[in-house]
């Protein structure tokens, strides 16, 4: 009895999150009147403008995650080993952009740094490609911080730094080639939930006025019937990618740790 | 007529069988230990007599009533967990109250009640505290007052005193041992600690491989084990060579000694070896008023373990430990020294296979 | 003592206590800066700004301004969707999370499951929009296939994916999976012990689950809702790429202000978003206090 209940509960749910993939899916293939075909997905990947915004919004992906790392892990590291009484602080302070909405950070963005002001980053186009990935960098601290600070939770940091410290190795050498080697897995699965963050950020890239592919996406959405689910589905493709990914990373990081 | 009653109790888990046919009549009253290993079964027989596990086979009566099929709150039965399983979300009284109040008894009989047992378990200040704000020790002790509050008529301890520390552990168990019998209820008590068997217990049960080993009072199991296995899992036990001079007589040899047992020896073929076992206070160093000195051995280390000492000899091979009272005076025996041990006649077991 | 022999050993370092403590701090200066500029600085030019005139000043006119009825009426509507959705997806959520861990189902569930919702509750803004305009818009899978196969017409039910219960149902969809992520292992930290204990003491398995199950539980619950709730209220893209305009919530409104000044007043837009901080501030607030009470409890 409790067990049909249980089937029921769970079908039910599912059932709720399939038939919007399928529906997303099914009207993806039906622009062609009358028959399935890929004419929806052709008419995207002929798009000059899904080229320019993907592409724009992979290099901010990729910039956002490097930058990230580099402010991330010597944070990290360093609270851990030499301030371990800020971690409470930090911690609060990374989980801030899940409390305060980014339309909201990025209307103090367009206020703070505007043409007028000190320090006038979105006067210019570089300068708008920075704050956006300051801007990316902050949404994903969170997932970053966090997933870093596991990481280095698993491995003795003060023993690691002591022994590479008593073999000469200067800070950057500890951090570049100590550190970061032992938290690989927990980098990668910070910097997939940033990839799939960013991939469908639409807000600060909108208001910030970037070419990226969250407001592309709106836009044809706007405009066009056919090819937005096919939009969504590659969407969805990449979140899964992604999240796929950051699972299988760190399953592989948990099986060498079993034996010893 | 015993109060509780296990019969041919059996349990499997898919295909491993954990407990192979088990009886016990256990009486009104009686505090019951079941000892073991860790895997021996005796949780599961623990769990099937409050419910939790259906037995694959077998019954279980308490009073003359068949409560095999019942569940486990239909059954009337304390228990008290390794955990504590204290609610977290209630303080001490509502804790202690939980059985009156889903029991649907009346609110001042409730608080009568509990107050009753807090005052049991000595702990009547500490009615408003939440279980995150105690020790293991008070939490355990709330626990068992929880368990006893509905009156049931057997109260079953899973291990009650393991996540305790060692100083708490012994005087809960004898504070445990207390209010059992001052409240007469029937217990059955499981531990995988000897000492703590030996004991609070009116009987035990050793239990090895889903069977009972041995069922008899702390004496018994600890001076006359029947089986190997609990002469090797109760106390320590030093095991020898020896051969057999006359099985009808109790006759036997060890080295150049013979010495004959107060009890005959049968099975074995005289001038056959046999495993002769004994406890550590079963030897002394050998004097005018010992019996004859049967051994002779090298001292390998002598250890004081408070009221006793304890020390280890090589005997040609076998290592044994002996057993002296603490006296101020006495002179430790040091390493290397050679000396001559006498063993206590009724101390020797012989040991089956 | 380990850290200085090793220190003294590789030579080049500091040495000396006072260059010892500054350095300390100088490792969380690049971090700090960072968070300054574009998170905490940010964030108080708004709250400032919703208390200052154009000249500087400080004034409560722009706070004020908030409570007029169009305004109101939109913090009103995203405040009864994000409550809407995130008391749905509480319960759904639940139902599901306790099927698989208390509800006997295979275990082989549970991962796949998880690892689901860790993708769905990621998978929100524009695309999501698109999946269910292409299920329940005018010409959805469900809506087309209700119509032609059992004759129902949900639009003649009333239902229209661009109104406020279309918005609720799509926001479900990351509600819901965060629902599970979140509720499992407060589930799994349910002890068999305390159930047992209940059992024993003669508890049926409904007065086990009103006295105790719940009651630790709802901590957990009414923490989770906060946050759904905040997520929900926070939600822009979605919303946009779904309904365009045509609803008047919060974030919607805040959109097209900093975009253009619809209210014709930039000092009203601090307010509004003052407003939207104030909101999933509490909202969070209560959660990270729920929390801490419920672990508390199960430590």
């Amino acid at each position: 009895m409790k067990r049909l209940w249980a089937w029921a509960a769970l079908i039910i749910g599912l059932l709720y999150f399939i038939l919007p993939l399928v529906g997303m899916t099914n009207f993806s293939l039906k622009m062609r009147r009358g028959e399935y075909s890929f004419d929806a997905y052709a008419k995207v990947f002929a798009d000059s403008r899904f080229h320019e915004t993907f592409s724009y919004s992979v290099w901010m992906a990729l910039l956002t995650i490097i930058f990230g790392v580099f402010l991330v892990v010597p944070t990290a590291y360093w609270v851990r080993l030499k301030l371990p009484f800020l971690r409470p602080y930090i911690e609060f302070i990374t989980l801030l952009p899940l409390v305060i909405p980014a339309i909201v950070i990025v209307f103090g963005y367009i206020r703070l740094y505007n043409t007028s002001s000190w320090l006038p980053l979105t006067g210019s186009y570089v300068g708008t490609d920075i704050l956006l990935v300051f801007g990316y960098a902050t949404l994903s601290l969170p997932y970053m911080y966090r997933a870093v600070d596991t990481g280095l939770r698993t491995i003795d940091v003060t023993t690691l730094t002591e022994a590479a410290q008593s073999l000469g190795a200067g800070w950057v050498t500890i951090i570049g080639r100590i550190i970061l080697p032992n938290v690989t897995v927990a980098v990668m699965s910070g910097a997939f939930v940033t990839f799939a963050i960013v991939m469908g950020e639409f807000t600060m890239a909108a208001l910030l006025n970037k070419p990226a592919f969250g407001p592309y996406m709106q836009l044809l959405g706007a405009n066009r019937a056919y090819e937005p689910a096919a939009l969504a589905v590659i969407a969805f493709g990449i979140t899964w990618a992604c999240l796929g990914l950051m699972q299988l990373v760190s399953r592989l990081q948990k099986t060498p740790q079993r034996p010893v | 007529m015993s109060f509780l009653t296990l019969s041919h109790l059996q349990k499997s888990f898919g295909a491993t069988k954990v407990v192979h046919d088990f009886n016990m009549a256990i009486d009104k009253g009686e505090f019951i230990s079941f000892l073991g290993p860790s895997g021996c079964g005796k949780t599961t027989v623990l769990r099937m007599i409050a419910g939790f596990e259906l037995p694959s086979g077998g019954s279980i009566v308490i009073d003359g009533k068949d409560q095999t099929r019942l569940k486990p709150n239909q059954r009337n039965i304390g228990m008290v967990f390794q955990a504590y399983a204290l609610f977290p979300n209630m303080n001490v009284f509502d804790n202690v109250a939980f059985g009156l109040k889903v029991a649907g008894k009346p609110k001042n009989e409730i608080e009568a009640r509990v107050k009753e047992m807090l005052k049991l378990i000595h702990l009547e200040h500490l009615a408003d505290r939440y279980p995150y704000q105690m020790s293991g020790g008070q939490q355990q002790r709330v626990a068992l007052a929880r368990a006893l509050a509905p009156a049931p008529q057997v109260l079953l301890l899973d291990e009650p005193l393991s996540a305790l520390d060692a100083k708490i552990r012994v005087s809960l168990r004898e504070e445990i041992r207390q209010i059992q019998r001052q409240l007469g209820i029937t217990t059955v008590f499981v531990t995988h600690d000897q000492e703590e068997a030996l004991s609070i217990s009116d009987r035990i049960v050793v239990m090895n491989a889903g069977k009972a080993d041995q069922i008899g009072t702390p004496g018994e199991i600890y001076n006359r084990p029947t089986t190997r296995f609990v002469a090797n899992f109760v106390g320590t036990l030093n095991v020898i060579q020896a051969t057999l001079v006359n099985g009808s007589t109790g006759a036997l040899k060890i080295g150049e000694e013979t010495l004959s047992l107060p009890q005959s020896i049968e099975g074995k073929a005289d001038d056959s070896l046999i495993s002769i076992a004994f406890r550590p206070e079963a030897a002394m160093l050998a004097g005018p008023s010992t019996g004859p000195a049967v051994l002779s051995g090298t001292v390998l280390s002598s250890n004081f373990l408070g009221s006793v000492l304890r020390t280890k000899v090589d005997l040609g091979g076998n290592i044994i430990s002996f057993d002296m009272f603490n006296q101020p005076s006495a002179v430790l025996p040091k390493a290397g020294e050679t000396v001559m041990l006498a063993l206590q006649q009724d101390g020797l077991m012989v040991l089956g296979d | 003592m380990s850290t200085q022999t090793a220190t003294q050993a590789k030579g080049a370092a500091p040495p000396g206590q006072f260059r010892r403590l500054p350095m300390h701090w100088l490792g969380v200066v690049p971090f700090a800066a960072f968070v300054l500029l574009f998170l905490i600085l940010p964030t108080m030019k708004i709250v400032i700004g919703a208390f200052q005139t154009p000249d500087g000043g400080f004034t409560l006119a722009n706070v004020s301004g908030l409570f007029t009825s169009s305004i109101l009426a939109a913090y009103w509507i995203s405040i009864k969707i994000s409550f809407t959705s995130a008391i749905l997806g509480c319960l759904i959520g639940f139902a599901m999370a306790a099927a698989v861990v208390l509800g006997g189902l295979p275990r082989a569930i549970r991962g796949p499951l998880l690892t689901f919702s860790g993708v769905a509750s990621n998978f929100a803004g524009v695309p999501l929009a698109f999946a269910f305009l292409a299920t329940l818009g005018p010409v959805g899978l469900v809506t087309v296939f209700l119509r032609s196969e059992l004759g129902i017409d949900l639009r003649l039910l009333g239902f229209n994916i661009l109104s406020f219960w279309g918005l609720t149902i799509t926001y479900l969809f990351f509600q819901i999976p965060l629902m599970i992520l979140i509720i499992t292992p407060a589930l799994d930290g349910l002890k068999r012990e305390w159930r047992e204990a209940a059992s024993i003491l003669g508890a049926t398995n409904a007065q086990y689950w009103r006295l105790v199950a719940f009651p630790i539980l709802l901590p957990s619950l009414l923490g989770t809702l906060a946050l759904l709730f905040a997520n929900a209220f926070g939600a822009v893209a979605t919303a946009i790429a779904l309904t365009g305009s045509s609803l008047n919530i919060v974030p919607i409104l805040l959109f097209a202000q900093i975009r253009g000044d619809v209210l014709g007043d930039p000092h009203l837009g601090y307010a509004l978003a003052f407003g939207m901080i104030v909101v999933t501030g509490i909202a969070n607030a209560i959660y990270i206090w729920l929390r801490a009470r419920s672990e508390r409890w199960l430590k």
